[in-house]
């Protein structure tokens, strides 16, 4: 007993006796079952609705099935809709989340390695004001950006989305934090005793070293741009710049405003937002050991 | 000469030395570059801004901190961040509670398909909450959303999700649909750094479950649940997504001046107020920060477990 593997579920094991332990074991999990339900009720709902007809979203229960399966003629009409605007906004909520996945991470990287391995004049204030960015919040950027990029020639350019989200002040820290940790300061100087420039030392040892942390930081910042929806409902005025959140909200209100035939966008708007989170919910099972090993650096420290 | 310190040092290759002092400023600079372009430029600019005035006849005038002084006498502005905190005091604490519930239940391995919970209950934060907005907009609505449904077949009246006195709730319920397996994560990745044999040790001293999570899990996790409860004082004060889409079907309870930030935004995009928008945010960064920085305060003084 004593020499069993100390872990935290065996405390409970050994304060108990089995059958209580048992009947414990069943009221968490219907506890947790519970919370379960509540997550899952309004993907369910939007699964449900998306296969069905316009009158029937309005004619059936919620939470059952329509009278007839719709999904591909919602699909069809959601791909068709405006010239089929819905997959040029997919396609740019790929293009910015992707360059600023990148982007994030390389630069990021990049900064984190400096203060991590290098000794140089205003090293503590700059780290210090790069983490107070982080508490700067960030609505409160994005009408001065707007204003600034106008007076720049940038408005209405995708680039006033990527830019500003390639910037990710907790990505330096967490580099920064695995750096020190995962390169080896000797392995550094024995490559600079062979002669190798701090350029190569970076791309060959570096990077190499730190992959999986740079995948934890490409996914936060891919994440965080393909919901954001501040930032480009600002920046960006032509509808095919704008990605898959802005265009979806602007059915959504002209849905809601009724006339015009708005209320025909309801089932194509219900697909398409099914259709807009499978590459959020593929990224985050695909990815899931970066994105928790990212959370366990950031909280800890 | 040839025997002086200098001299007797690594043969390094010219400009070996130099590169070394000049890395890390190249490595810096691409990012650097950018924050200086998106975040220091336009917290400058809009600080220059909030000291003007824009006036419809007579354009720009320099204002000092006339901008300023209206905000702090603003009801519009004091409205917004009241109603928030409203909503933080009851949201937060349930949306954390919960987490951290889970968390430690999830942990210990007392329940059936752990594998499950975790992810279910992660999976809301990957819908963009543009797009939780408009699936809860129509579970709430009163056009075709279920409870309406259920309502009307039990002829009893149907609950007004979207009235005044019920949208803040409404509003709290989606955040925390969004946020709270997030926050369950985080709980959940700093428990299962604490070393396995700390249980061991306080099991063997005869400390009950309720008492190793109080005494021994609580206070190690304290650095996890502060970094949630600051992001969720910033998150909750710049709330603008979801009320300002749920104003489409709730013009009437959601002014444009619900949030502090949808306050901002209409005060930039309608009124052209560029100047007292940019006083406005300011402000609202000045509450937000100095929210955070009193919270520290205040439990770094009475740290559980100390």
């Amino acid at each position: 007993m004593m020499s069993a593997t100390p872990d935290i579920a065996t405390f409970d094991a050994a304060t108990r006796r089995p059958g209580e332990r048992r009947r414990s074991r069943i009221i968490l999990t219907l506890l947790l079952s519970l919370f379960l339900i509540y997550s899952f009720v309004p993907l369910i709902y939007l699964v449900l609705s998306s296969t069905k007809t316009n009158g029937d979203l309005f004619a059936t229960f919620g939470f059952g099935l329509g009278t007839e399966f719709n999904l591909w003629q919602n699909l069809s009409d959601l791909l068709t809709r405006d010239n089929g605007i819905f997959m040029r906004w997919m396609f740019n909520s790929v293009v910015y989340s992707t360059a600023a996945g990148l982007g994030a991470a390389i630069f990021a990287t990049a900064a984190g390695y400096a203060f991590a391995k290098f000794k140089f004049v205003g090293r503590k204030p700059l780290f210090a004001l790069v983490l107070g960015a982080v508490m700067i919040p960030q609505t409160a950027l994005v009408v001065p950006i707007f204003l600034l990029l106008a007076l720049s020639g940038l408005s209405d350019n995708p680039l006033g989305v990527i830019l500003p989200s390639m910037i990710s002040p907790i990505g330096v820290y967490l580099m920064r934090v695995y750096i020190e940790q995962a390169v080896d300061d000797e392995l550094l100087d024995a490559a600079r005793i062979d002669g190798a420039g701090e350029l190569v030392i970076f791309r060959a040892i570096v990077l190499r070293l730190v992959a999986p942390g740079m995948v934890t930081v490409a996914l936060l910042s891919f994440v965080g741009t393909w919901n954001n929806y501040f930032l480009p409902l600002i920046v960006l005025r032509s509808q095919d710049y704008q990605p898959i959140t802005v265009g979806l909200a602007t059915w959504y209100q002209l849905a809601q405003q009724g006339g015009g035939g708005g209320q025909v966008l309801f089932s194509i708007i219900i697909t398409g937002a099914l259709v807009s989170i499978i590459p959020v919910i593929a990224a985050f099972l695909l990815l899931q050991r970066f994105w928790q090993g990212g959370l366990t650096a950031g909280s800890i420290k | 000469m040839s025997n002086s310190p200098a001299a007797t040092k690594r043969p390094g290759r010219s400009g070996g030395f130099a590169s070394r002092k000049l890395a890390p400023y190249l490595f810096l600079t691409p990012f650097v570059l950018l924050f200086i372009a998106f975040i220091v430029a336009p917290l400058v600019y809009a600080f220059y801004m909030s000291l003007y005035r824009d006036t419809l006849v007579g354009g720009r005038h320099f204002a000092g901190a006339a901008s300023y002084i209206k905000v702090t006498g603003d009801a519009k502005f004091w409205g917004g961040v009241w109603n928030l905190v409203l909503f933080g005091v009851v949201q937060v604490p349930i949306m954390l509670g919960l987490a951290l519930l889970f968390a430690i239940v999830l942990d210990r391995g007392q329940v059936y398909a752990k594998g499950l919970f975790r992810l279910g209950f992660f999976l809301p934060y990957a819908v963009p909450s543009v797009i939780a907005t408009i699936i809860w907009g129509y579970l709430y609505g009163p056009n075709f959303g279920p409870f309406t449904q259920i309502a009307k077949a039990l002829s009893i009246p149907p609950p007004d999700f979207l009235s005044p006195g019920a949208m803040i709730f409404s509003l709290a319920n989606m955040v925390t649909w969004e946020y709270a397996g997030y926050n369950m994560v985080i709980y959940y990745a700093a428990l299962k750094a604490i070393p396995s044999d700390l249980a061991e040790a306080s099991r063997i001293d005869g400390a009950s479950s309720w008492q190793f999570a109080r005494l021994i899990q609580l206070p190690l996790l304290w650095p996890a649940i502060l970094l949630t409860i600051i992001f969720s004082i910033n998150g909750t004060l710049q709330l603008f997504n979801e009320p300002y889409l749920m104003r489409s079907l709730a013009s009437n309870t959601i002014n444009s001046s619900y949030t502090p930030n949808l306050y901002a935004y209409s005060l930039a995009t309608q009124g052209q107020q560029y100047g007292y928008a940019a006083a406005v945010s300011f402000v609202l960064g000045i509450v937000i920060a100095g929210a955070s920085y009193i919270f520290t305060l205040i439990t770094n003084r009475r740290r559980p477990g100390q």
